[in-house]
C-alpha cells in the first residue's frame, strides 16, 4: 500500500472503517481455512486405507458412499418437488396475483423459511408421516412394478420420499423468492413487447419472461439443492437409517444422509469412528462446494449475457 | 386492410391523474398521421390507447370512444388481445426478444395467431416480411442467429418486421427512431413511406423535421403545465401545420419557441 496516495493524511474516522472492513474480510477467509484445515486434518486417519474403523469394516469409502447416496438422493428429489411450485409460486407473485395479495404471500414465504427447522422435523413425524402412508400404500399396490414403489412399504411413513417432502418445504422459501426476483428483472420493453404482438399473459410469460429467467432459475435451484445437501435435523429426526443403496423410496429400509448420520452418530462414536464421520463432513462440504461454484458460475454467465 | 380510427372524446387517466383531455380526431387509411408535442404532453399515452397498450400499466384506463371502422376498440365485448393483433407496434428502443433467432422473432406474432405454421409457410412469411421492412439482404444468411446481435438500427427494422409479419390493420409508431443514428432513421423513415400504401400507420416523433417529412397529416399536442393534462391543440394536413398554423402556440412550437 506504500503508494502516492497514502502520503495524503486520511481522516481517523477513514482509517477505522477500512481497517474494520478489511478485519471482517480477512475474518472469512480465516474462518474457511480454519475449518477446512480441521476438515482435512481429522479426516486423514480415516483415509488412510489400513484404518480400521469399527462403524466401517470395509473402509472408508464403502462406509460413505451411501450417505453420499441419500443425500443426493433426498437433495434432489426435494429439488424435483420444490422447482415447479417455487417457479409457480415466483410467477404468480410477480405476474399474475393482485399488488396486495402478491405482497402479503411474500411474507407468508418468509414466514415459511423463518421456522426452525426442529419444528420440521417434529411436523414430518407427526403429521406429515401418517399422512403419506396410506398414499405410499397405494402406490405400491397399483404402481409397484416401478422400481421407486417396491414393497415392503412402511408402516411409520418415515421414509426417504417423505424427507424430501420435508426438505422440499424447507428450500421452497428462498427458492420461490429468488424465482420472483428474476421475474421481476424482466425487462418492460420484452414483456411490451411480446403483448404488442397479441400475446396473452401466459404467451407473454413463454415469450419473454420464462427465456430470460432461465438460467436465474437454474442457479437458484442449484442454490436449493446446497440447501437441502447440508440439512441436518429435518432428516435425522423423520428418517429411521440403514447403510443401502436403493431407489426404493417408500419402505421401512433408507439410505441416511451425511449431516443427519454426523448429527446421529457424533455422541456415541469414539476414536477413528469420530474421524470417520468428520471425513463425511469433508466429503459433505466438497459436495456442497461444487454445488455453491457451479450456480455461481451459471449466475456470471447469465449476468454477462442479459448485459449484452 | 388498413383501416380508419375514429378517436372521439378521448381522455385516459392513471389512477386520479388525467393525462390526455378529451381528444377528437380522425386518423383515415393508408395515411402517416404523426403525433408531436413537448414532452410529458401525453402523444406517447394517446398512441398506446389505439392498441390498448396502457392497460398494462395498473390503474390505466380510458374515457371516450376509439372506432375502427366503426368498430370500438374499448366495447365490453372487446378483448385487448384481440386489439393488439390486428393494431401492431412498434417501440420507442428496440426490443427484439434476445435469445430468439432472427428467424423466430419476425414469427412470433405470427405463430401467436396461427397455433401450426408450415415450414414452407413459416419461410415465406420470413422472408416477405423482412423483405418489406428492408432487412432481408442484411440478415438473409443469419437468421439463425439471435437478433440480440443486429446493430441498433437492424433491430429496429426487425421489430418492424415482427410487427408487419402478423399483417396488422394499422402499424403504431411510438419514437421509433429515436434511439437510432442517422443513417439507420432513414432507413426507417424510407421505409414507413413505403409501408402507408398498406398500412394506417401513426408515428410518435419529438423530431419536428421527421414529422414534416414523412407524414401527411399531423397533431400538436401541448400542456399548461405540470400535472396538467395533455390536450390536442391542432389537427390538420402535415403542410398546413408547418407552414400555416391557425394556433399560436402550433406556431411557437413549430418555430422552435419552446418545446
Amino acid at each position: 500500500m506504500a503508494n502516492t496516495r497514502s502520503q495524503v493524511p486520511k481522516k481517523r474516522g477513514d482509517v477505522v472503517f477500512s481497517g474494520l472492513v478489511t478485519a471482517s474480510g480477512i475474518a472469512i477467509l480465516v474462518t474457511l481455512s480454519a475449518v477446512a484445515t480441521f476438515l482435512v486434518v481429522e479426516s486423514l486417519p480415516a483415509l488412510n486405507p489400513s484404518a480400521e474403523i469399527g462403524n466401517a469394516p470395509e473402509g472408508f469409502w464403502a462406509y460413505v458412499a451411501p450417505l453420499v447416496f441419500g443425500t443426493l438422493l433426498a437433495a434432489v428429489l426435494a429439488l424435483i418437488f420444490a422447482t415447479p411450485l417455487a417457479i409457480g409460486i415466483g410467477l404468480f407473485i410477480s405476474h399474475y396475483a393482485p399488488r396486495r395479495i402478491a405482497s402479503s404471500l411474500g411474507y407468508v414465504i418468509d414466514l415459511l423459511a423463518a421456522i426452525p427447522s426442529v419444528v420440521y422435523g417434529l411436523w414430518g413425524i407427526q403429521v406429515l408421516a401418517p399422512a403419506v402412508q396410506p398414499i405410499y400404500q397405494w402406490l405400491n399396490e397399483n404402481l409397484g412394478w416401478i422400481p421407486l414403489f417396491v414393497g415392503p412399504v412402511s408402516g411409520t411413513g418415515r421414509t426417504i420420499l417423505t424427507v424430501s417432502f420435508v426438505l422440499a418445504i424447507m428450500i421452497l422459501p428462498i427458492m420461490s423468492a429468488l424465482a420472483r426476483e428474476i421475474f421481476l428483472q424482466t425487462p418492460k420493453l420484452n414483456e411490451e413487447a411480446a403483448l404488442a404482438l397479441g400475446a396473452t399473459r401466459w404467451e407473454m410469460i413463454k415469450l419473454s419472461v420464462l427465456p430470460f429467467a432461465r438460467s436465474g432459475l437454474l442457479s437458484s435451484a442449484m442454490l436449493g439443492l446446497g440447501r437441502a445437501v447440508g440439512e441436518t435435523m429435518a432428516v435425522a429426526m423423520v428418517l429411521s437409517p440403514a447403510a443401502v443403496i436403493t431407489f426404493a423410496l417408500i419402505t421401512p429400509t433408507n439410505p441416511s444422509t451425511i449431516a443427519s448420520t454426523i448429527a446421529l452418530d457424533f455422541p456415541e462414536a469414539a476414536g477413528l469412528n469420530v474421524n470417520a464421520l468428520i471425513a463425511a463432513g469433508l466429503v459433505l462440504f466438497v459436495i456442497t462446494m461444487a454445488v455453491n461454484i457451479a450456480a455461481r458460475g451459471i449466475i456470471t454467465r447469465h449476468a454477462r449475457k442479459v448485459a449484452f | 386492410m388498413a383501416k380508419r380510427i375514429e378517436l372521439k372524446k378521448v381522455s385516459v387517466f392513471y389512477g386520479d391523474f388525467r393525462a390526455v383531455d378529451d381528444v377528437t380526431l380522425n386518423i383515415e387509411p393508408r395515411t402517416v398521421t404523426a403525433f408531436i408535442g413537448p414532452s410529458g404532453c401525453g402523444k406517447s399515452t394517446l398512441i398506446r390507447t389505439l392498441n390498448r397498450m396502457h392497460e398494462v400499466i395498473p390503474g390505466a384506463y380510458v374515457d371516450g370512444k376509439v372506432l375502427m371502422d366503426g368498430r370500438n376498440l374499448y366495447g365490453s365485448d372487446v378483448d385487448p388481445v384481440e386489439v393488439r393483433r390486428q393494431v401492431g407496434m412498434v417501440f420507442q428502443r428496440p426490443n427484439p426478444f434476445p435469445t430468439m433467432s432472427i428467424r423466430d422473432n419476425v414469427l412470433a406474432g405470427y405463430k401467436l395467431n396461427n397455433a401450426r405454421v408450415a415450414k414452407s409457410d413459416a419461410d415465406d412469411v420470413v422472408e416477405k416480411s423482412l423483405k418489406r421492412a428492408n432487412l432481408w439482404k442484411e440478415v438473409k444468411d443469419r437468421l439463425d442467429k439471435p437478433g440480440g446481435g443486429l446493430s441498433g438500427g437492424q433491430q429496429q427494422r426487425l421489430c418492424i418486421a415482427r410487427a408487419i409479419a402478423v399483417e396488422p390493420e394499422v402499424l403504431l409508431m411510438d419514437e421509433p427512431t429515436s434511439a437510432l443514428d442517422p443513417i439507420s432513421t432513414l432507413a426507417i423513415e424510407d421505409l414507413v413511406s413505403e409501408l402507408k400504401q398498406e398500412y394506417t400507420i401513426v408515428i410518435v416523433t419529438h423530431n419536428m423535421q421527421q414529422a414534416g417529412r414523412i407524414s401527411d397529416k399531423t397533431a400538436f399536442f401541448n400542456i399548461d403545465g405540470a400535472g396538467e393534462p395533455g390536450k390536442l391543440i391542432e389537427f390538420d394536413d402535415t403542410a398546413t401545420i408547418f407552414s400555416n398554423p391557425t394556433k399560436k402556440m402550433t406556431e411557437d412550437y413549430i418555430s422552435g419557441r419552446f418545446g
